[in-house]
């Protein structure tokens, strides 16, 4: 039966091609501006971290006190970054299964060869414990250790673009890379890994590439190396020189702790607010502790990584694709009174109400299919051209993956047949006798 | 005009006429939210740093290691790009406009204040820093030498004096000349006077509602020499030579000192089009769907008004038997799609001012502009017009002889 309405309503688009063509192409422009902005969209919404999103945990701690009205409200809105004081403070509790303080840096790395230049290479400074807290995969070697944090270490683990770079790929691990005319000695090499957007450190760019090396926070705070991040004073006077800077109250530490069960972060919760009591009773803060403890999904909400443009851009190319299609089913709507006479015989000759829905459902199951097949060329098309217009690192984002093409066909298909239902209803209730007795 | 027989024959066909409306309507509410938001963006990206743009080149400089004689260094590298020919003037700083990165300061008038009166950038700059970016002094002077001291990293020297913009002198002080004037800085806790005011000097920070937009116009200029690990050198060269200055300076750093990064190179008009391309992008994208939108809307209109056309024949043709001439046939169709497309800009109006109302609270959007509806609403009045036009003149062409024919 499916086989003969298929050929049914392939036989009735032929009979008008521009109304059919007419039908395809609107639907065809509706998805593509839909699924385009729709991919950006969900790439930037995507869960970075799936399998422990709801286990890791962005720590906020206000040690600014509550901004002018003098009183605190729920929506104050929180440093995104914490102080040195506070970081050290909560690394020292060990109160999480993992734990690690960080923040962004870089070297000028000098190559063996002096005939090469210096180049730049962005680091990370963390602890070991960065690495199984983020799921972050090895293709050689292994973190450093926790001797390595303690004793401050000149030891790093770096990128595998780098190590493509510096050693040809080879299994450095061992080697040396002098980095800002210090050695620091390779431990680890990582394989392919760019969390999407980048959300350990979503500061300066979201959805930016991963650093090149890694090294030990202790070791970039005794080099005294300075953020390459935001780095925030707002309050208190800092006092002079590279120890002023760090014990002062200024913000720009990422904080993140691994908390596998919900009693885990409850607990986590608990000694937060003692810590930031404690401050309080310290009299280092003047006001009622003040702490926040995010999960990533939570974290990447707060911190709107989708940004205002993504937001429009689906809203405005939703409502494209819902002109597109009330205009295809003003078309059916024509094209199926325009053929009242045809389906007044076959009611005639025998058939139902349901083979004769059946039928124009088919049909406009077709138009959609092949809208969507043209959506998709325009969605990829579409990508192509976003990836010429938006700066680089939007371009991650415009990836045409599996899914993405089967939600752009099977959105065409099943908003079509929806828009169909209308005049496919009014197709159904034609009255044969009046068809018939017209001609 | 013979409106009665237009209703009672959309009445018979209601459900075409709604799609139609109700397309013209979305079709309105999404072309002047859209336009709107391209005229803002448009806007934006136009918005100038009172710097002389096209001939500013901006050098990004790493020191390799850590390099002990900064100082040393920088007055090394500065004497050696001021001496290239084709530069005007050079000077090092922290930052640049267009940057999108910086640091910020919260100015008050006097210690004892409670909260700051204003919010401004900081600028690094010596005595070449004015006459390098371009900038306008409107009242008082420029640094002296004597006035810009070293700045290492770390240190937290009080400045010595101070240049403000024009927008950041009128915060301070309304109506008054600021220049001779101070501010206190709660950072560095020290009271500096204000030497002299610039016309203008935009942020380094441009993202729409981002970081800076509520202070866009407010620096602040510093006298420091800017003896740094990382810097920018930024370099004015003579008209039209601004690539080729940009492409000798790389080469003579190079020259002077091989241990160091120059990560990269670029004039403020590549500065530009660098910061404002998510911007520029989005215009484009919305133009293309606005375009799109458009034609989609058009040739719908198109499609069904001709199938009324093809369906309604004989009536045609017994109208043009009974004396109605071709225009009143054409007028018939186009009052037809007047009438539809009017409920349907009204309708549209109120949704494009309730999108908006929307989109205000939601995102960081400006009121809509009434005007911009209404100029939206004639647009789809007169698009309707002429979708409809041809299979108006096609109805027109009908025969009066089909009357007599059999169907």
């Amino acid at each position: 039966m499916f086989s003969y309405y298929l050929n049914l309503a392939l036989r009735s688009l032929k009979r008008n091609v521009v109304l059919t063509m007419l039908m395809i192409a609107a639907i065809g422009v509706g998805i593509g501006a839909s699924m385009t902005t729709l991919t950006i969209f969900r790439a930037m919404a995507a869960d970075p971290i799936p399998n422990k999103s709801r286990q890791l945990f962005a720590v906020q701690i206000d040690n600014w006190g509550p901004s002018k009205s003098g009183v605190q409200t729920p929506d104050d809105k929180l440093q995104q970054q914490v102080s040195y004081t506070d970081a050290m403070g909560l690394m020292n509790a060990h109160a999480a299964l993992r734990q690690t303080v960080m923040y962004s840096t870089g070297f000028a790395l000098s190559p063996p060869n002096p005939n090469l230049r210096p180049f730049q290479v962005p680091a990370r400074a963390t602890y070991m414990d960065f690495f199984p807290m983020f799921e972050v995969p090895f293709r050689f070697g292994t973190p450093w250790t926790r001797e390595d944090d303690e004793g401050r270490a000149p030891v790093a683990v770096i990128s595998r673009e780098l190590n493509d770079k510096v050693f040809g790929g080879a299994n450095s691990v061992g080697k040396t890379l002098n980095l800002d005319k210090h050695d620091y000695r390779v431990v680890g090499v990582l394989d392919r890994w760019q969390p999407v957007p980048k959300f350990y450190d979503l500061n300066n760019n979201q959805y930016g590439e991963i650093e090149q090396a890694f090294i030990p926070f202790t070791r970039a705070i005794e080099n005294q190396m300075t953020t390459w991040g935001n780095n925030n004073c707002s309050r208190d006077a800092v006092a002079p020189g590279w120890e002023g800077h760090l014990h002062s109250e200024c913000v720009w530490f990422q904080f993140w702790a691994e908390l596998p069960t919900a009693a885990d972060a409850e607990r986590y919760r608990y000694v937060l607010n003692n810590y930031a009591a404690e401050q309080q009773r310290l009299g280092r803060f003047h006001w009622a502790a003040h702490t926040r403890l995010r999960d990533v999904r939570e974290w990447l909400a707060d911190q709107h990584v989708v940004t205002d443009e993504a937001r429009i851009l689906v809203l405005v190319s939703f409502s494209f694709l819902l002109v597109c299609l009330l205009n295809a089913m003003g078309l059916m709507l024509a094209k199926i009174m325009g053929r009242a006479g045809d389906i007044g015989v076959r009611r005639a000759l025998g058939a139902n109400r349901r083979a004769i829905f059946g039928q124009c459902l088919i049909e406009a199951g077709v138009i959609g299919f092949a809208g969507g097949l043209v959506g998709l060329a325009l969605t990829a098309a579409g990508l192509l051209g976003l990836r010429a217009l938006l700066s680089e690192q939007t371009t991650r984002l415009t990836h045409l993956g599996f899914w993405e093409v089967g939600i752009t066909v099977g959105t065409a298909v099943i908003a079509t047949t929806l828009a169909g239902l209308y005049p496919t209803w009014r197709a159904a209730h034609i009255q044969p006798a009046w068809q018939l007795k017209a001609q | 005009m013979e409106l009665g027989p237009i209703i009672s024959a959309m009445r018979r066909n209601k459900v075409g006429a709604i799609v139609v409306g109700v397309q013209m309507a979305i079709t309105l509410a999404i072309l002047c939210n859209a336009l709107f938001i391209i005229e803002q963006r448009v806007a934006l990206g136009k918005r100038p740093t009172g710097t002389d743009e096209a001939n500013i080149v901006v050098i990004t400089n790493q020191w390799a290691g850590h390099p002990t004689d900064l100082a040393a260094k920088l007055q090394g590298d500065l004497a050696a790009l001021r001496s290239m020919p084709g530069v005007v003037d050079a000077f090092a700083s922290n930052t640049y406009p267009l940057s999108n990165g910086g640091s910020s300061l919260n100015l008050k008038l006097n210690p004892e204040q409670r909260e700051s009166t204003a919010q401004t950038a900081l600028y690094i700059a010596d005595e070449h820093g004015l006459q390098t970016l371009g900038l306008k002094l409107i009242a008082g002077r420029n640094f002296t030498a004597d006035e810009v001291l070293d700045r290492m990293p770390g240190t937290n020297v009080p400045p010595s004096a101070v240049i403000v913009t024009r927008a950041l002198a009128e915060k301070l002080f309304p109506g008054k000349n600021a220049a001779g004037q101070s501010v206190y800085s709660e950072y560095q806790k020290t009271l500096a006077p204000i030497v002299g005011v610039v016309d203008k000097l935009q942020v380094p920070w441009t993202q729409a509602g981002g970081f800076g937009s509520k202070f866009n116009d407010s620096s602040l200029l510093e006298p420091y020499r800017h003896e740094a690990p990382y810097g920018y050198y930024l370099v004015h060269a003579q008209p039209g030579q601004a690539v080729a200055v940009m492409k000798a300076a790389e080469k003579r750093l190079i020259e002077v000192n091989r241990a160091r990064v120059l990560q990269k190179s670029q004039t403020l008009t590549e500065a530009r089009a660098e910061a404002y391309k998510d911007d520029r992008g989005l215009v484009i994208i919305l133009g293309v769907v606005c375009a799109a939108l458009v034609a989609v809307t058009a040739f719908g209109i198109v499609g069904l008004t001709s199938y009324w056309v093809a369906q309604r024949r004989r009536q045609i043709g017994i109208r043009r038997a009974l004396g109605a001439t071709r225009t009143a046939i054409i007028r018939y169709f186009q009052t037809e799609n007047f009438l539809i497309a009017a409920v349907g800009s009204i309708g549209g109006i109120g949704l494009a001012l309730s999108l908006n109302l929307w989109m205000v609270t939601a995102f960081e959007m400006e009121r809509l502009d009434t005007r911009y509806a209404l100029i939206g609403a004639v647009f789809v009045l007169l698009l309707g017009q002429l979708a409809v036009l041809w299979p108006a003149l096609k109805a027109a062409s009908i025969p009066p002889a089909l009357a007599t024919r059999a169907a």
